[in-house]
């Protein structure tokens, strides 16, 4: 552990840091503009030079290693006249239009410039302009502000991995471009703009409409997919004006995806803002009594067997509480919060969790993709992927769609007879797991939704015990699930009751007439068409296929207007907060449920969200432990049986287009068409 | 001045054959095996005797730097790779090398990499020389088929391979981390150091980079000891050295003499004196275009060495002589070397992307006068805020030639700026 002097102050540091590490461990602040803690060093922005005692010239502290008896001044005039000089040269080149720049109140160079820079310019020469570049929808380019960090550059190459991003060009006529004018084809391509230290790449459907300073921020959960990245939502009244990243190591790290950040239009479009009821075919506008008395009548003549609940991908542990309570009281065994279908709850925990935790794969040394395609499932889960496999020795195969993933793996297969044969040991990826210390597998969704779900859930299990994927202290085995409610509801019991019915189970009744009234809680994923013959409640946020053929609609919250609780893909639990409040006469779908329970006669024994929230941990005492990954209990899962041949695929087809939130926003329309439908835009489109 | 039996490039003019034969008759590849069986250490413990120093322009010592790279092999192999990107203006040495004398540097690169336990020899050679590459891929396929190369060479039980790999013209390429970057096939840009090329070099192995006229001295010091080589020139300057003469000179040429001769001797001997005889003299750039120009006055008594050189606030670079006479724009020609940094600037730090080009533009105004006399200090103080800062020696380089003509022509940049002032009739 190397020890130096850092302004006087004696320090001891890890080794392998930097300087500059050092010196922020010290408390000495260094600025900086090209660095980054999670990619490579370029150390090209000169900025973070400091003095190094018998060195003639400053060094570059973000690339120097800390060495064993270094003495480093950060606070002498050299090195005030150095980061003055630097500043200077970066602005000698840079437009002086914050005012109208959307960086402006949240930019690098600006702060660095008021703490490090001149008063006043001694530049007189003109200055250079460049030429705009096209990235694709979401990233904005405004190139003459550009700095030439290339920190864009490193994270779209190390990070998203692809290798889109460069510069052309030297000297002051070096660009950042994509050389040919192409979108960046990335899920992950918004974080750039993050990344930017100054306007040059700044969010293009966020482009002028909102400063900093007038938004309010929350921290908040996404729910887009089951990774629960944590993020800040930033709004204006009532509107949500963006989304941003929030740190969080051992889920999203830094960064959220293209879906997360940027689906956020959505929840101002076809949003119902107030219940509607069917007449004479027709959706009409309905008050609340109105839409209540409709929905009590339809209930009321209905026996508990012939009810049904299904539970959409974002919905909340608080309203799932209360609907689990609900059916209770109705006598109504048909619950399921399964609306893909996926084989999943009922044995051990660990057969529906990530049990080796997001930050775990890391540690991993061998892994196997069963059915799933995580850049498109849990794009963060992919780039942990890709970051434990730039690190080597990590053999990664792959049983189902040959997709590109960002980083090399061996297709093994497509179909389960390769997992089969894996399993049994006759394949000759069973060595590579068996070899391994801590091997891993993932089984995604999609291959769970299948009607041999079960039997494919089995063999993985036996899969992962044959490669010693379980032991004390290491477990191997995961379920990457795509939908938000999944875990949760998994642990609340939203599974069929007694002679219940699942998914299939309800849509095959209402088709037989065996089932008269189902209640849709958010669930728009499911084939609606199946169910015109019994009465639909659909009680959700967004006007979307669930909507359409319901009887009596209740205006409900997204995921930013109520306060809530989601369990991610590893059992991690986390609290979203409200940052907006639901439009029009929309309400908390737990209270809409309490309210309509009281109609029917048996109202739910709470009335405020600490209640409810007693009663959810009561049903599940795990909830309780905030923030923490929990992996399950090994045991039993998945059950014995045939398994069919047909080749695995993945559950999202569209990666912009998964759930309501994503299909109400153009931002994700135009993703969709330009990046899975492949309709390539070009620069002079936009 | 240095007699004809102490020259170590006899065919420097191609007056003889440059293949194998004509090599071999001037004494090239004679008991090379011999050479090497004195083993790896002693080999460089020679070199260092010699007191050789870098001719690239750093004037680094060439053993001591061979003596950085790994004695124990952790399972990498090491390289040496040879800068033959020479870019600097007014330098044109090593082109002759390897035009004329090609095996003088194959030969080199065989002793020299045996010595530092290299692999394989890659000569990163300038995409513009066309005849040399031709030249020297040629030379070092002679040698191969002599068996003086490849599995076994010169019977000696090492295995080394000598490679041409051809740069795409650009200046900062001669940078040795650029060099390795454009190696691997990427965007020409200097690496951060550390680590070093001798820890981290080329594809992430020990690397020692040498330029070609250091490399192709070294069988010669070898066959005629260190004594002889460091018996040449001054203490801590020894040696030979080739200087390139260009400007306004009678006979601008290449020519080999002793380090340290005096500037004029060197350019009356053998470039045939200043155009209109020395005191025609105005200016002279001693090293090549990066290092500071020296007026007239300092050049009657200077010698031509490292050492020496750097008294003066200049340096001896590639030893490329510029002459410049009595009909010389200074300005003008100091503000197109700025235009010259500014093009070849990779762009990839700071001080150096922004600054060469400021540096410039202020330059162009002050060849027309078009300024005000606060601005040449204004213009000093960006050299120095682009000295010193940046990756590598590119911002440096370009620093220094400006810093040099406002220490020695300062009066001529300011009356220069008072004649633009002055209404037209008025001068008249």
């Amino acid at each position: 552990m190397p020890t130096l002097t850092i302004d006087g102050q004696e320090i001891t540091v890890e080794p392998g840091s930097t300087i500059l590490q050092a010196c922020e461990a010290a408390g000495a602040e260094v600025p900086r503009f090209c660095y980054h803690d999670r990619l490579s060093i370029a150390g090209n922005c000169r900025m973070c030079l400091v003095e190094m005692e018998r060195s003639p010239k400053p060094v570059a502290s973000c690339a120097m290693p800390a060495g064993d008896n270094m003495v480093i001044k950060t606070n002498t005039p050299l090195v005030k006249k150095a980061r003055q000089g630097v500043m200077e040269f970066l602005l000698i080149n840079h437009p002086l239009d914050c005012p109208i720049c959307d960086q402006g109140g949240e930019c690098d160079l600006q702060d660095q410039a008021m703490a490090y820079g001149h008063d006043r310019s001694r530049y007189e020469e003109n200055k250079r302009a460049v030429e705009d570049k096209y990235l694709g929808p979401l990233v904005k380019t405004i190139m003459t502000r550009c700095i030439h960090c290339t920190r864009c550059i490193r994270f779209i190459t190390e990070i998203a991995g692809i290798e889109e991003l460069g510069a052309t060009g030297r000297g002051e006529d070096m660009e950042i471009t994509t050389y040919v004018e192409a979108a960046l084809s990335s899920e992950l391509s918004g974080n750039i703009v993050d990344l930017c230290p100054v306007g040059a790449l700044t969010s293009k459907p966020y482009a002028f409409a909102a400063r900093p300073w007038e938004l309010r921020k929350t921290e908040s959960i996404d729910v887009h997919d089951a990774v629960g990245s944590n993020i800040r939502v930033d709004t204006r009244g009532r509107e949500v004006m963006r989304v941003l990243p929030r740190l969080h190591e051992d889920v999203n790290e830094e960064w959220i995806s293209d879906k997360t950040r940027h689906a956020v239009d959505g929840l101002g479009r076809q949003r119902i803002d107030r219940p509607y009821v069917r007449f004479g075919g027709r959706l009409k506008p309905a008050t609340w009594g109105e839409a209540f008395r409709v929905a009590t009548r339809r209930l009321g003549d209905c026996a508990g067997d012939k009810l049904a609940f299904i539970i959409g991908d974002m919905v909340d542990a608080e309203t799932m509480t209360a609907v689990r309570d609900l059916a209770d009281a109705l006598g109504c065994p048909n619950v399921d919060c399964r609306q893909d279908g996926a084989k999943v709850g009922g044995g051990a925990s660990a057969g529906w969790r990530f049990n080796t935790t997001i930050a775990g794969i890391e540690e991993a040394d061998a892994l196997l993709l069963v059915g799933t395609n995580p850049r498109w499932e849990a794009s963060l889960v992919n780039a942990r992927i890709r970051k434990r496999w730039l690190q080597g020795g990590f053999k990664v195969g792959l049983v189902g769609e040959a997709v590109d993933l960002t980083y090399d793996y061996e297709h093994v297969g497509a179909s389960p007879d390769e997992l089969k044969a894996i399993a049994e040991g006759s394949h000759p990826f069973a060595e590579v797991l068996r070899a391994a210390e801590r091997p891993m597998v993932i089984v995604g969704s999609g291959a769970l939704a299948r009607p041999d779900g079960a039997a494919i859930l089995d063999c993985a299990r036996g899969l992962a015990e044959a490669s010693g994927m379980v032991s004390d202290e290491w477990n191997g085995f995961n379920v990457l699930h795509t939908a938000a409610s999944r875990v949760a509801g998994l642990e609340l019991g939203l599974l069929p009751g007694e002679g219940g019915r699942d998914v299939e189970g309800i849509l095959a009744g209402a088709e037989a007439g065996e089932i008269d009234v189902v209640w849709l809680i958010g669930a728009d994923e499911i084939d609606t068409a199946r169910l015109a013959k019994a009465t639909v409640i659909y009680q959700g946020h967004h006007g979307d296929a669930g909507a359409h053929v319901a009887d009596v609609v209740l205006p409900g919250a997204a995921y930013t207007e109520k306060d809530g609780t989601w369990v991610n893909t590893e059992g991690r639990v986390q609290h979203g907060r409200r940052a907006a409040f639901p439009p029009g006469e929309a309400r908390e779908d737990w209270a809409i449920l309490r309210a309509l329970s009281a109609e029917l006669g048996k109202p739910l024994p709470y009335d405020d969200l600490g209640a409810l929230r007693a009663a959810m941990l009561e049903r599940a005492p795990g909830l309780a432990e905030v923030d923490v990954a929990r992996p399950g209990e090994w045991g039993a899962f998945g059950s014995a049986g045939e398994m069919g041949g047909q080749p695995f695929a993945g559950p999202v087809d569209d990666f912009y287009l998964t759930n309501a939130i994503c299909r109400a926003s153009t931002v994700m329309a135009e993703c969709s068409r330009m990046f899975v439908a492949g309709e390539e835009a070009t620069g002079t489109d936009g | 001045m240095l007699s004809d039996s102490d020259r170590i490039f006899t065919n420097l003019y191609g007056f003889q054959d440059w293949g194998l034969k004509g090599a071999q008759a001037r004494g090239d590849w004679d008991g090379t095996k011999a050479l090497m069986e004195r083993g790896q250490d002693e080999i460089v413990d020679e070199i260092k005797a010699s007191g050789l120093r870098g001719r690239g322009g750093a004037g680094f010592p060439t053993g001591l730097k061979m003596s950085f790279m790994p004695k124990e092999n952790d399972g990498r192999p090491s390289y040496l790779v040879v800068n033959a990107d020479e870019g600097e203006p007014g330098t044109c040495k090593d082109r002759d090398i390897m035009r004329h004398d090609p095996h003088k540097l194959v030969e080199g690169c065989l002793l020299a990499g045996y010595a530092m336990r290299a692999v394989a020899a890659y000569i990163y050679i300038r995409g513009e020389f066309h005849t040399e590459a031709n030249n020297l891929e040629a030379a070092i396929q002679q040698a191969r088929d002599a068996g003086l190369l490849g599995r076994n060479a010169c019977g000696s039980g090492y295995n080394f391979d000598v490679f041409v790999h051809r740069g795409a013209g650009a200046y900062i390429c001669g940078e040795e981390t650029a060099l390795i970057e454009s190696l691997e096939g990427k965007k020409g840009q200097p690496r951060l150091k550390p680590p070093f090329p001798a820890g981290v070099g080329v594809w992430g192995c020990p690397t020692t980079v040498n330029n070609v006229e250091s490399i192709a001295v070294i069988p010669t010091i070898l066959r005629r000891s260190a004594a002889w080589f460091a018996g040449i020139g001054r203490e801590n300057n020894t040696g030979t050295k080739i200087f390139c003469i260009s400007g306004h000179v009678e006979r601008p040429c290449n020519v080999e003499e002793e380090m340290g001769i005096p500037m004029r001797e060197l350019i009356e001997k053998h470039a045939g004196g200043v155009r209109g005889g020395w005191d025609n003299l105005q200016a002279v750039i001693p090293g090549g275009a990066s290092v500071p120009i020296l007026p007239k006055s300092i050049c009657d008594n200077q010698l031509m060495d490292f050492d020496s050189l750097r008294e003066v606030k200049s340096g001896l670079g590639t030893a490329a002589v510029i002459v410049m006479d009595k009909s010389t724009d200074v300005v003008r020609a100091i503000a197109r070397l700025s235009q010259f940094y500014k093009h070849e600037s990779c762009g990839q730090c700071t001080p150096c992307r922004e600054g060469t080009g400021w540096m410039w533009r202020v330059m162009e105004r002050l060849v027309r006068g078009e300024a005000e006399v606060a601005e040449i200090d204004l213009l000093l103080e960006v050299t120095y805020q682009v000295e010193g800062h940046t990756i590598c020696a590119l911002g440096d380089a370009a620093a220094w030639p400006i810093q040099g003509l406002i220490r020695h022509f300062r009066p001529e940049i300011e009356a220069r700026i008072l004649d633009a002032r002055q209404p037209a009739d008025a001068a008249d």
